[in-house]
Protein backbone atom coordinates (compact mmCIF):
# COMPACT_ATOMS: atom_id res chain seq x y z
CA UNK A 1 0.00 0.00 0.00
CA UNK A 2 2.88 2.56 1.14
CA UNK A 3 4.47 2.10 -2.45
CA UNK A 4 1.10 3.16 -4.30
CA UNK A 5 1.07 6.10 -2.13
CA UNK A 6 4.73 7.32 -2.79
CA UNK A 7 3.70 6.69 -6.90
CA UNK A 8 0.81 8.69 -6.51
CA UNK A 9 2.36 11.45 -4.12
CA UNK A 10 5.00 12.03 -6.61
CA UNK A 11 3.96 10.51 -10.42
CA UNK A 12 5.60 13.15 -12.82
CA UNK A 13 8.90 12.95 -11.55
CA UNK A 14 9.42 9.53 -12.71
CA UNK A 15 6.86 8.98 -15.16
CA UNK A 16 8.19 8.22 -18.61
CA UNK A 17 6.38 7.79 -22.14
CA UNK A 18 6.51 4.27 -22.06
CA UNK A 19 5.72 3.17 -19.00
CA UNK A 20 3.36 4.49 -16.05
CA UNK A 21 4.95 5.41 -13.28
CA UNK A 22 6.43 2.95 -11.05
CA UNK A 23 7.11 2.53 -7.51
CA UNK A 24 10.73 2.94 -5.74
CA UNK A 25 11.10 -0.92 -5.02
CA UNK A 26 10.00 -1.85 -8.30
CA UNK A 27 12.51 0.60 -10.57
CA UNK A 28 15.58 -1.08 -9.33
CA UNK A 29 14.22 -4.45 -10.58
CA UNK A 30 13.87 -3.05 -13.57
CA UNK A 31 17.39 -2.33 -13.73
CA UNK A 32 18.34 -5.57 -13.21
CA UNK A 33 16.30 -7.66 -15.04
CA UNK A 34 18.56 -7.00 -18.55
CA UNK A 35 21.54 -8.64 -16.27
CA UNK A 36 19.83 -11.54 -15.28
CA UNK A 37 20.25 -13.63 -18.26
CA UNK A 38 23.97 -13.31 -18.07
CA UNK A 39 24.18 -13.68 -14.55
CA UNK A 40 22.17 -16.71 -14.41
CA UNK A 41 24.58 -18.30 -16.97
CA UNK A 42 27.68 -17.76 -15.32
CA UNK A 43 26.52 -18.95 -12.47
CA UNK A 44 25.54 -22.42 -14.18
CA UNK A 45 28.57 -22.60 -15.96
CA UNK A 46 30.54 -22.51 -12.76
CA UNK A 47 28.35 -24.87 -11.33
CA UNK A 48 29.05 -27.25 -14.12
CA UNK A 49 32.71 -26.31 -14.21
CA UNK A 50 33.11 -27.00 -10.44
CA UNK A 51 31.73 -30.65 -10.94
CA UNK A 52 34.17 -31.31 -13.82
CA UNK A 53 31.71 -31.40 -16.59
CA UNK A 54 33.75 -29.24 -18.54
CA UNK A 55 37.30 -29.40 -19.10
CA UNK A 56 39.04 -26.66 -18.13
CA UNK A 57 40.93 -26.98 -21.31
CA UNK A 58 37.65 -26.39 -23.44
CA UNK A 59 36.05 -23.45 -21.04
CA UNK A 60 37.72 -22.40 -17.82
CA UNK A 61 35.77 -21.81 -14.73
CA UNK A 62 34.34 -17.95 -13.90
CA UNK A 63 36.79 -18.52 -10.96
CA UNK A 64 39.59 -18.96 -13.07
CA UNK A 65 38.71 -16.13 -15.61
CA UNK A 66 38.60 -13.81 -12.87
CA UNK A 67 41.95 -15.20 -11.11
CA UNK A 68 43.28 -14.65 -15.05
CA UNK A 69 42.30 -10.48 -14.31
CA UNK A 70 43.18 -10.17 -11.23
CA UNK A 71 46.91 -11.23 -12.36
CA UNK A 72 46.74 -9.27 -15.52
CA UNK A 73 46.00 -6.32 -13.94
CA UNK A 74 48.08 -6.51 -11.24
CA UNK A 75 51.11 -6.85 -13.84
CA UNK A 76 49.67 -4.16 -15.45
CA UNK A 77 49.89 -5.94 -19.02
CA UNK A 78 45.94 -5.70 -18.78
CA UNK A 79 45.58 -1.72 -18.31
CA UNK A 80 48.34 -1.32 -21.06
CA UNK A 81 46.67 -3.56 -23.88
CA UNK A 82 43.32 -2.26 -22.29
CA UNK A 83 44.84 1.37 -23.30
CA UNK A 84 46.42 0.49 -26.58
CA UNK A 85 43.05 -1.18 -28.03
CA UNK A 86 41.35 1.89 -26.65
CA UNK A 87 43.29 4.45 -28.29
CA UNK A 88 43.39 2.24 -31.86
CA UNK A 89 39.81 2.32 -31.72
CA UNK A 90 39.34 5.70 -30.67
CA UNK A 91 41.69 6.90 -33.30
CA UNK A 92 40.09 4.57 -36.12
CA UNK A 93 36.90 6.33 -34.72
CA UNK A 94 37.82 9.68 -35.29
CA UNK A 95 39.92 9.19 -38.59
CA UNK A 96 37.35 7.20 -40.48
CA UNK A 97 34.22 9.11 -38.64
CA UNK A 98 35.64 12.49 -39.50
CA UNK A 99 35.84 11.34 -43.05
CA UNK A 100 32.59 9.69 -43.08
CA UNK A 101 30.77 12.47 -41.82
CA UNK A 102 32.25 15.19 -44.05
CA UNK A 103 31.84 12.76 -47.35
CA UNK A 104 28.48 12.32 -46.39
CA UNK A 105 27.66 15.69 -45.52
CA UNK A 106 29.11 17.05 -49.14
CA UNK A 107 27.13 14.59 -51.10
CA UNK A 108 24.38 15.29 -49.20
CA UNK A 109 24.17 19.06 -50.05
CA UNK A 110 26.14 18.79 -53.55
CA UNK A 111 24.66 16.88 -56.65
CA UNK A 112 27.69 17.66 -57.90
CA UNK A 113 29.93 15.90 -55.28
CA UNK A 114 27.54 12.87 -54.84
CA UNK A 115 27.61 12.39 -58.97
CA UNK A 116 31.54 12.83 -58.71
CA UNK A 117 31.99 10.47 -55.51
CA UNK A 118 29.54 8.21 -54.69
CA UNK A 119 29.51 5.56 -57.07
CA UNK A 120 33.44 5.16 -55.96
CA UNK A 121 32.24 5.29 -52.87
CA UNK A 122 29.62 2.59 -52.85
CA UNK A 123 32.05 0.62 -54.76
CA UNK A 124 34.66 0.38 -52.35
CA UNK A 125 31.99 -0.03 -49.68
CA UNK A 126 31.66 -3.93 -50.91
CA UNK A 127 34.95 -4.96 -51.03
CA UNK A 128 35.13 -6.53 -47.07
CA UNK A 129 37.43 -4.33 -45.67
CA UNK A 130 38.93 -7.22 -43.84
CA UNK A 131 40.11 -8.76 -46.96
CA UNK A 132 42.32 -6.08 -47.39
CA UNK A 133 44.40 -7.60 -44.21
CA UNK A 134 47.46 -9.30 -46.83
CA UNK A 135 47.48 -5.85 -48.63
CA UNK A 136 47.47 -3.41 -45.49
CA UNK A 137 50.41 -5.65 -44.15
CA UNK A 138 52.89 -5.31 -46.99
CA UNK A 139 51.82 -1.84 -47.15
CA UNK A 140 52.20 -0.77 -43.23
CA UNK A 141 53.79 -3.95 -41.82
CA UNK A 142 52.34 -4.81 -38.68
CA UNK A 143 52.72 -1.27 -37.06
CA UNK A 144 49.83 1.48 -35.91
CA UNK A 145 49.45 2.93 -39.34
CA UNK A 146 47.53 -1.14 -40.70
CA UNK A 147 45.39 -1.16 -37.51
CA UNK A 148 44.16 2.46 -38.11
CA UNK A 149 43.73 1.92 -41.58
CA UNK A 150 41.77 -0.78 -41.22
CA UNK A 151 39.24 0.73 -38.86
CA UNK A 152 38.92 4.09 -40.45
CA UNK A 153 37.70 2.05 -43.19
CA UNK A 154 35.42 -0.06 -41.43
CA UNK A 155 33.85 2.88 -39.66
CA UNK A 156 33.57 5.22 -42.62
CA UNK A 157 30.96 3.54 -45.16
CA UNK A 158 28.20 3.18 -41.86
CA UNK A 159 28.73 6.91 -41.02
CA UNK A 160 29.04 8.10 -44.53
CA UNK A 161 25.71 6.10 -45.50
CA UNK A 162 24.16 7.33 -42.55
CA UNK A 163 24.81 10.74 -42.90
CA UNK A 164 24.00 11.12 -46.41
CA UNK A 165 20.84 10.09 -45.95
CA UNK A 166 19.64 11.68 -42.98
CA UNK A 167 20.63 14.92 -45.03
CA UNK A 168 18.87 13.69 -47.74
CA UNK A 169 15.52 13.15 -46.12
CA UNK A 170 15.71 16.40 -44.25
CA UNK A 171 12.34 18.07 -44.58
CA UNK A 172 12.14 19.82 -47.29
CA UNK A 173 9.17 22.29 -45.95
CA UNK A 174 11.68 23.08 -43.16
CA UNK A 175 14.92 24.07 -45.55
CA UNK A 176 11.85 26.18 -48.25
CA UNK A 177 10.96 27.54 -44.42
CA UNK A 178 14.43 28.88 -43.65
CA UNK A 179 15.03 30.33 -47.11
CA UNK A 180 11.72 32.36 -46.88
CA UNK A 181 13.15 33.16 -43.26
CA UNK A 182 16.16 34.68 -45.32
CA UNK A 183 18.69 31.44 -43.85
CA UNK A 184 21.71 30.29 -46.60
CA UNK A 185 24.21 28.70 -46.57
CA UNK A 186 26.26 27.79 -42.61
CA UNK A 187 23.21 29.43 -41.11
CA UNK A 188 20.47 27.15 -43.17
CA UNK A 189 22.75 24.36 -42.38
CA UNK A 190 23.76 24.72 -38.47
CA UNK A 191 19.92 25.12 -38.20
CA UNK A 192 17.72 23.34 -40.17
CA UNK A 193 20.12 20.57 -42.13
CA UNK A 194 22.40 19.31 -39.41
CA UNK A 195 20.16 18.84 -36.74
CA UNK A 196 17.73 17.25 -38.84
CA UNK A 197 20.17 14.74 -39.81
CA UNK A 198 20.91 14.11 -36.72
CA UNK A 199 19.15 11.02 -35.92
CA UNK A 200 20.26 9.56 -38.65
CA UNK A 201 23.98 10.36 -37.67
CA UNK A 202 23.61 8.78 -34.69
CA UNK A 203 22.16 5.60 -36.37
CA UNK A 204 25.29 5.34 -38.17
CA UNK A 205 28.04 6.50 -35.51
CA UNK A 206 26.33 3.28 -33.17
CA UNK A 207 26.69 0.99 -36.26
CA UNK A 208 29.98 1.95 -36.55
CA UNK A 209 31.13 1.54 -33.19
CA UNK A 210 30.12 -2.23 -33.55
CA UNK A 211 32.09 -2.47 -37.09
CA UNK A 212 34.94 -0.70 -35.00
CA UNK A 213 35.68 -3.51 -32.51
CA UNK A 214 35.05 -6.14 -34.93
CA UNK A 215 38.02 -4.64 -37.28
CA UNK A 216 40.36 -3.78 -34.39
CA UNK A 217 40.18 -6.92 -33.28
CA UNK A 218 40.58 -9.17 -36.42
CA UNK A 219 43.74 -7.14 -37.25
CA UNK A 220 45.17 -6.94 -33.33
CA UNK A 221 44.59 -11.02 -33.78
CA UNK A 222 46.58 -11.53 -36.91
CA UNK A 223 48.96 -8.27 -37.37
CA UNK A 224 49.91 -6.82 -34.10
CA UNK A 225 52.28 -6.70 -31.27
CA UNK A 226 50.03 -5.42 -28.58
CA UNK A 227 46.71 -4.68 -27.51
CA UNK A 228 43.97 -7.09 -25.92
CA UNK A 229 43.58 -9.34 -29.44
CA UNK A 230 47.33 -9.57 -29.37
CA UNK A 231 47.21 -10.48 -25.90
CA UNK A 232 44.32 -13.32 -26.47
CA UNK A 233 46.70 -14.94 -29.34
CA UNK A 234 49.13 -15.14 -27.35
CA UNK A 235 47.48 -16.54 -24.63
CA UNK A 236 46.44 -19.44 -27.55
CA UNK A 237 49.90 -20.53 -28.17
CA UNK A 238 50.63 -20.81 -24.34
CA UNK A 239 47.50 -23.16 -24.15
CA UNK A 240 45.96 -20.27 -21.57
CA UNK A 241 42.27 -20.94 -21.69
CA UNK A 242 41.39 -18.16 -18.99
CA UNK A 243 42.71 -15.19 -20.34
CA UNK A 244 41.68 -16.36 -23.95
CA UNK A 245 37.86 -16.22 -22.68
CA UNK A 246 38.52 -13.02 -20.27
CA UNK A 247 40.18 -10.66 -23.36
CA UNK A 248 36.63 -11.78 -25.00
CA UNK A 249 34.71 -10.91 -21.78
CA UNK A 250 36.97 -7.53 -22.52
CA UNK A 251 35.59 -6.98 -25.73
CA UNK A 252 32.35 -6.90 -24.46
CA UNK A 253 33.02 -5.11 -21.58
CA UNK A 254 34.59 -2.56 -24.04
CA UNK A 255 31.60 -2.65 -26.81
CA UNK A 256 28.92 -2.09 -24.13
CA UNK A 257 30.34 0.90 -22.89
CA UNK A 258 31.35 2.97 -25.94
CA UNK A 259 27.31 1.95 -26.77
CA UNK A 260 26.21 3.44 -23.57
CA UNK A 261 28.38 6.54 -24.42
CA UNK A 262 26.79 6.96 -27.76
CA UNK A 263 23.24 6.11 -26.49
CA UNK A 264 24.01 9.47 -23.45
CA UNK A 265 25.52 11.89 -26.51
CA UNK A 266 22.16 10.56 -28.16
CA UNK A 267 20.06 11.33 -25.67
CA UNK A 268 21.38 14.51 -24.69
CA UNK A 269 21.48 16.02 -28.33
CA UNK A 270 17.77 14.65 -29.25
CA UNK A 271 16.44 15.85 -26.25
CA UNK A 272 13.77 17.75 -28.55
CA UNK A 273 12.55 14.11 -30.08
CA UNK A 274 9.51 12.88 -27.81
CA UNK A 275 11.44 9.12 -28.43
CA UNK A 276 14.06 10.40 -25.67
CA UNK A 277 11.62 12.69 -23.70
CA UNK A 278 11.44 11.74 -20.38
CA UNK B 1 -5.64 35.46 -21.95
CA UNK B 2 -5.38 38.93 -20.99
CA UNK B 3 -6.42 40.90 -24.23
CA UNK B 4 -8.26 38.03 -25.58
CA UNK B 5 -12.13 39.30 -25.82
CA UNK B 6 -14.35 36.70 -25.67
CA UNK B 7 -17.52 36.70 -28.28
CA UNK B 8 -20.23 36.46 -25.60
CA UNK B 9 -18.76 39.84 -24.28
CA UNK B 10 -18.46 41.38 -27.63
CA UNK B 11 -21.80 40.88 -28.09
CA UNK B 12 -22.79 41.69 -24.58
CA UNK B 13 -21.20 45.35 -25.63
CA UNK B 14 -19.67 45.28 -22.80
CA UNK B 15 -15.98 45.65 -24.38
CA UNK B 16 -15.45 47.99 -27.39
CA UNK B 17 -15.00 46.02 -30.47
CA UNK B 18 -12.07 47.12 -32.25
CA UNK B 19 -13.68 48.27 -35.71
CA UNK B 20 -12.11 49.46 -38.93
CA UNK B 21 -11.33 52.66 -37.61
CA UNK B 22 -10.10 52.08 -33.71
CA UNK B 23 -7.68 49.71 -34.74
CA UNK B 24 -4.36 50.29 -32.57
CA UNK B 25 -1.42 50.21 -34.59
CA UNK B 26 1.74 49.08 -32.37
CA UNK B 27 4.84 51.38 -32.21
CA UNK B 28 7.15 48.86 -33.45
CA UNK B 29 5.10 48.01 -36.26
CA UNK B 30 6.05 48.32 -40.02
CA UNK B 31 3.73 50.24 -41.78
CA UNK B 32 0.98 47.98 -43.86
CA UNK B 33 1.93 48.08 -47.66
CA UNK B 34 -0.33 48.42 -50.66
CA UNK B 35 -0.21 45.85 -53.33
CA UNK B 36 -0.55 46.97 -57.01
CA UNK B 37 -0.79 44.29 -59.53
CA UNK B 38 -0.71 45.28 -63.41
CA UNK B 39 -1.47 42.49 -66.29
CA UNK B 40 0.58 39.22 -64.19
CA UNK B 41 1.14 36.62 -66.24
CA UNK B 42 2.28 32.89 -64.85
CA UNK B 43 3.16 30.00 -66.98
CA UNK B 44 4.63 26.41 -66.38
CA UNK B 45 5.95 25.37 -70.07
CA UNK B 46 2.38 25.60 -72.17
CA UNK B 47 0.20 26.02 -68.75
CA UNK B 48 -0.64 29.51 -68.85
CA UNK B 49 -1.60 29.64 -64.98
CA UNK B 50 -2.41 33.36 -64.63
CA UNK B 51 -3.63 35.00 -67.48
CA UNK B 52 -3.24 38.72 -67.01
CA UNK B 53 -4.40 39.85 -63.12
CA UNK B 54 -4.97 43.50 -62.25
CA UNK B 55 -5.03 44.13 -58.70
CA UNK B 56 -5.02 46.86 -56.25
CA UNK B 57 -5.30 46.03 -52.53
CA UNK B 58 -5.05 48.96 -50.56
CA UNK B 59 -2.60 49.51 -47.74
CA UNK B 60 -4.15 47.18 -43.85
CA UNK B 61 -6.86 45.12 -46.26
CA UNK B 62 -7.56 42.02 -45.67
CA UNK B 63 -7.77 40.07 -48.88
CA UNK B 64 -9.19 36.65 -49.03
CA UNK B 65 -8.34 34.90 -52.61
CA UNK B 66 -10.70 31.87 -53.33
CA UNK B 67 -11.14 29.34 -56.20
CA UNK B 68 -11.10 25.92 -57.06
CA UNK B 69 -7.85 23.46 -57.07
CA UNK B 70 -5.69 24.66 -59.64
CA UNK B 71 -6.94 28.08 -60.44
CA UNK B 72 -3.89 29.64 -60.10
CA UNK B 73 -4.32 31.25 -56.02
CA UNK B 74 -1.16 29.55 -55.17
CA UNK B 75 1.14 30.41 -58.22
CA UNK B 76 -0.39 34.29 -56.81
CA UNK B 77 0.47 33.84 -53.26
CA UNK B 78 4.10 32.45 -54.35
CA UNK B 79 4.73 35.84 -56.52
CA UNK B 80 3.28 38.17 -53.70
CA UNK B 81 6.28 36.62 -51.02
CA UNK B 82 8.45 36.76 -53.89
CA UNK B 83 9.37 33.14 -53.66
CA UNK B 84 8.71 33.65 -57.69
CA UNK B 85 8.94 36.19 -60.29
CA UNK B 86 5.99 36.68 -62.62
CA UNK B 87 6.84 35.81 -66.34
CA UNK B 88 5.11 39.11 -67.29
CA UNK B 89 3.24 42.43 -65.95
CA UNK B 90 4.39 43.77 -62.77
CA UNK B 91 4.04 43.74 -59.11
CA UNK B 92 4.77 47.01 -57.29
CA UNK B 93 4.34 47.63 -53.25
CA UNK B 94 3.92 50.96 -51.51
CA UNK B 95 3.78 52.48 -48.01
CA UNK B 96 0.97 54.55 -47.48
CA UNK B 97 2.52 57.85 -49.26
CA UNK B 98 2.58 56.01 -52.30
CA UNK B 99 6.72 55.11 -52.31
CA UNK B 100 7.56 51.67 -53.52
CA UNK B 101 9.30 50.00 -50.68
CA UNK B 102 10.25 46.44 -50.12
CA UNK B 103 7.06 44.65 -48.84
CA UNK B 104 8.84 42.23 -45.67
CA UNK B 105 6.63 40.02 -46.72
CA UNK B 106 6.03 36.57 -44.16
CA UNK B 107 4.14 33.40 -45.10
CA UNK B 108 1.96 31.16 -42.72
CA UNK B 109 2.24 28.16 -44.16
CA UNK B 110 -0.92 25.29 -44.08
CA UNK B 111 1.60 23.13 -41.96
CA UNK B 112 3.29 24.87 -38.90
CA UNK B 113 7.11 24.07 -39.91
CA UNK B 114 8.77 24.67 -36.52
CA UNK B 115 12.12 23.26 -36.18
CA UNK B 116 11.50 20.32 -33.94
CA UNK B 117 14.84 20.78 -32.18
CA UNK B 118 14.62 24.39 -30.94
CA UNK B 119 11.97 25.31 -28.21
CA UNK B 120 9.36 27.69 -29.12
CA UNK B 121 10.78 31.11 -28.81
CA UNK B 122 13.49 29.96 -30.37
CA UNK B 123 11.36 29.05 -33.25
CA UNK B 124 9.76 32.05 -33.22
CA UNK B 125 12.97 34.12 -33.08
CA UNK B 126 13.55 31.98 -36.84
CA UNK B 127 11.04 34.90 -38.07
CA UNK B 128 13.56 38.01 -37.11
CA UNK B 129 15.91 36.56 -39.99
CA UNK B 130 19.15 39.07 -39.40
CA UNK B 131 21.45 37.81 -36.57
CA UNK B 132 20.69 40.28 -33.85
CA UNK B 133 21.71 39.81 -30.17
CA UNK B 134 20.51 36.83 -28.60
CA UNK B 135 18.90 38.89 -25.41
CA UNK B 136 17.10 41.27 -27.73
CA UNK B 137 15.95 38.24 -29.89
CA UNK B 138 14.42 36.40 -26.90
CA UNK B 139 12.39 39.82 -25.78
CA UNK B 140 10.57 40.09 -29.25
CA UNK B 141 10.09 36.12 -29.52
CA UNK B 142 8.51 37.18 -26.62
CA UNK B 143 6.07 39.44 -27.53
CA UNK B 144 5.53 38.06 -30.30
CA UNK B 145 4.44 34.82 -28.34
CA UNK B 146 2.35 37.32 -25.95
CA UNK B 147 0.37 38.06 -29.29
CA UNK B 148 -0.86 34.70 -30.11
CA UNK B 149 -1.17 34.26 -25.94
CA UNK B 150 1.57 31.56 -25.44
CA UNK B 151 4.22 32.88 -23.54
CA UNK B 152 4.12 29.89 -21.13
CA UNK B 153 5.09 27.40 -23.92
CA UNK B 154 8.23 29.89 -24.45
CA UNK B 155 10.68 27.10 -23.70
CA UNK B 156 8.78 23.89 -24.65
CA UNK B 157 9.66 21.75 -27.35
CA UNK B 158 7.21 21.97 -30.40
CA UNK B 159 7.03 18.31 -30.32
CA UNK B 160 4.75 19.17 -27.12
CA UNK B 161 2.34 21.52 -28.21
CA UNK B 162 -1.16 20.32 -29.53
CA UNK B 163 -2.03 21.12 -33.40
CA UNK B 164 -3.23 24.54 -32.77
CA UNK B 165 -0.71 25.69 -30.68
CA UNK B 166 1.96 25.23 -33.34
CA UNK B 167 -0.27 27.42 -35.62
CA UNK B 168 0.25 29.88 -33.07
CA UNK B 169 3.63 29.56 -32.95
CA UNK B 170 4.10 29.98 -36.26
CA UNK B 171 2.20 32.92 -36.03
CA UNK B 172 4.42 34.43 -33.95
CA UNK B 173 7.20 33.73 -36.20
CA UNK B 174 5.68 35.60 -38.90
CA UNK B 175 4.61 38.23 -37.00
CA UNK B 176 7.84 38.54 -34.61
CA UNK B 177 9.71 40.91 -37.50
CA UNK B 178 6.52 43.13 -37.89
CA UNK B 179 5.64 42.65 -41.03
CA UNK B 180 3.98 45.04 -43.55
CA UNK B 181 2.07 42.25 -45.47
CA UNK B 182 1.15 39.00 -44.14
CA UNK B 183 0.24 36.12 -46.37
CA UNK B 184 -1.55 33.35 -45.25
CA UNK B 185 -1.78 29.88 -47.89
CA UNK B 186 -4.42 27.78 -46.35
CA UNK B 187 -3.07 28.58 -42.55
CA UNK B 188 -6.06 26.44 -40.55
CA UNK B 189 -6.83 23.62 -43.52
CA UNK B 190 -5.36 21.00 -41.42
CA UNK B 191 -6.79 21.94 -37.88
CA UNK B 192 -10.17 20.47 -36.40
CA UNK B 193 -13.22 22.64 -36.60
CA UNK B 194 -13.20 23.90 -33.22
CA UNK B 195 -9.62 25.09 -33.25
CA UNK B 196 -10.25 26.77 -36.74
CA UNK B 197 -12.69 29.39 -34.99
CA UNK B 198 -10.77 30.01 -32.01
CA UNK B 199 -7.63 30.23 -34.91
CA UNK B 200 -9.55 32.55 -36.77
CA UNK B 201 -10.65 35.24 -34.04
CA UNK B 202 -7.02 35.48 -33.27
CA UNK B 203 -5.86 35.81 -36.80
CA UNK B 204 -8.61 38.66 -36.91
CA UNK B 205 -7.64 40.27 -33.51
CA UNK B 206 -4.06 40.22 -34.28
CA UNK B 207 -4.19 41.87 -38.14
CA UNK B 208 -6.82 44.48 -36.13
CA UNK B 209 -4.32 45.41 -33.80
CA UNK B 210 -1.22 44.91 -35.78
CA UNK B 211 -2.77 46.63 -39.11
CA UNK B 212 -0.61 44.81 -41.54
CA UNK B 213 -1.79 44.26 -44.89
CA UNK B 214 -3.66 40.36 -44.76
CA UNK B 215 -3.79 37.94 -47.77
CA UNK B 216 -5.89 34.58 -47.11
CA UNK B 217 -5.52 32.11 -50.03
CA UNK B 218 -8.32 29.07 -49.22
CA UNK B 219 -10.62 27.26 -50.72
CA UNK B 220 -13.33 27.72 -47.51
CA UNK B 221 -15.18 30.43 -48.23
CA UNK B 222 -16.60 30.52 -44.92
CA UNK B 223 -13.10 31.12 -43.57
CA UNK B 224 -13.04 33.81 -46.32
CA UNK B 225 -15.67 35.33 -45.42
CA UNK B 226 -15.37 35.39 -42.08
CA UNK B 227 -11.86 36.82 -41.93
CA UNK B 228 -11.68 39.24 -44.89
CA UNK B 229 -12.65 42.68 -46.14
CA UNK B 230 -12.52 41.62 -49.68
CA UNK B 231 -12.93 38.57 -51.50
CA UNK B 232 -11.68 37.65 -54.88
CA UNK B 233 -12.44 34.35 -56.80
CA UNK B 234 -9.63 33.11 -59.25
CA UNK B 235 -11.19 30.81 -61.63
CA UNK B 236 -8.79 29.76 -64.88
CA UNK B 237 -6.24 32.51 -63.81
CA UNK B 238 -8.23 35.40 -64.13
CA UNK B 239 -9.96 37.24 -61.04
CA UNK B 240 -13.56 36.09 -61.53
CA UNK B 241 -15.17 38.22 -59.01
CA UNK B 242 -14.52 40.59 -56.77
CA UNK B 243 -16.57 41.25 -53.70
CA UNK B 244 -16.23 43.87 -50.58
CA UNK B 245 -17.20 42.44 -47.45
CA UNK B 246 -18.42 45.70 -45.36
CA UNK B 247 -19.63 44.03 -42.34
CA UNK B 248 -17.80 45.57 -39.49
CA UNK B 249 -14.64 43.44 -37.46
CA UNK B 250 -15.32 41.70 -35.12
CA UNK B 251 -17.61 39.41 -37.07
CA UNK B 252 -19.87 36.65 -35.57
CA UNK B 253 -19.94 32.70 -37.10
CA UNK B 254 -23.86 32.25 -38.24
CA UNK B 255 -24.23 36.36 -39.07
CA UNK B 256 -27.37 35.66 -41.72
CA UNK B 257 -25.52 38.94 -44.03
CA UNK B 258 -22.06 36.45 -44.24
CA UNK B 259 -23.98 33.64 -45.29
CA UNK B 260 -25.47 36.01 -48.57
CA UNK B 261 -21.93 36.94 -49.06
CA UNK B 262 -20.75 33.28 -49.31
CA UNK B 263 -23.67 31.60 -50.81
CA UNK B 264 -22.82 33.78 -53.89
CA UNK B 265 -19.29 33.21 -53.95
CA UNK B 266 -19.80 29.69 -54.31
CA UNK B 267 -21.95 30.15 -56.69
CA UNK B 268 -19.94 32.10 -58.41
CA UNK B 269 -16.67 29.49 -58.22
CA UNK B 270 -19.16 26.19 -58.36
CA UNK B 271 -20.28 28.01 -61.24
Amino acid sequence: MTAYDVASDRPRQRRSWVLPALPARRIRLEWLLPYAVPIVLVLVWQLFSSLGWISTRIMPAPTDVAAAFVEQLLSGALLHNVAVSGARALAGLIVGGTIGLLLGITNGVSKLSEQLTDTSLQMLRTIPHLAMIPLVILWFGIGEESKLFLTSLGVLFPVYLNTFHGVRNVDRELIEMGRIYGMSGWTLFRKVILPGALPSIFVGLRYALGIMWLTLIVSESIAASSGIGHMANQAREFMMTDVVVLSLLIYAALGKLADVIARALERNALSWNPVYQK
Amino acid sequence: MSGYVSRFERRQGTVEPLGEQGRTVSAAATEAVSIELRRVEQSFGQNRVLRGIDLDVPAGQFLAIVGKSGCGKSTLLRLLVGLDRPAAGSLRFADRSGNTVEANARIVFQEPRLLPWARVVDNVAVGLGQVIDKDTARVKALMALDDVQLTDKADQWPARLSGGQRQRVALARSLVSRPGLLVFDEPLGALDALTRITMQELVSRVWRELGFTAVLVTHDVSEAVHLADRVIVLDGGKVALDLEIPTEHPRRHGDPDLAVVERRLLDAILG
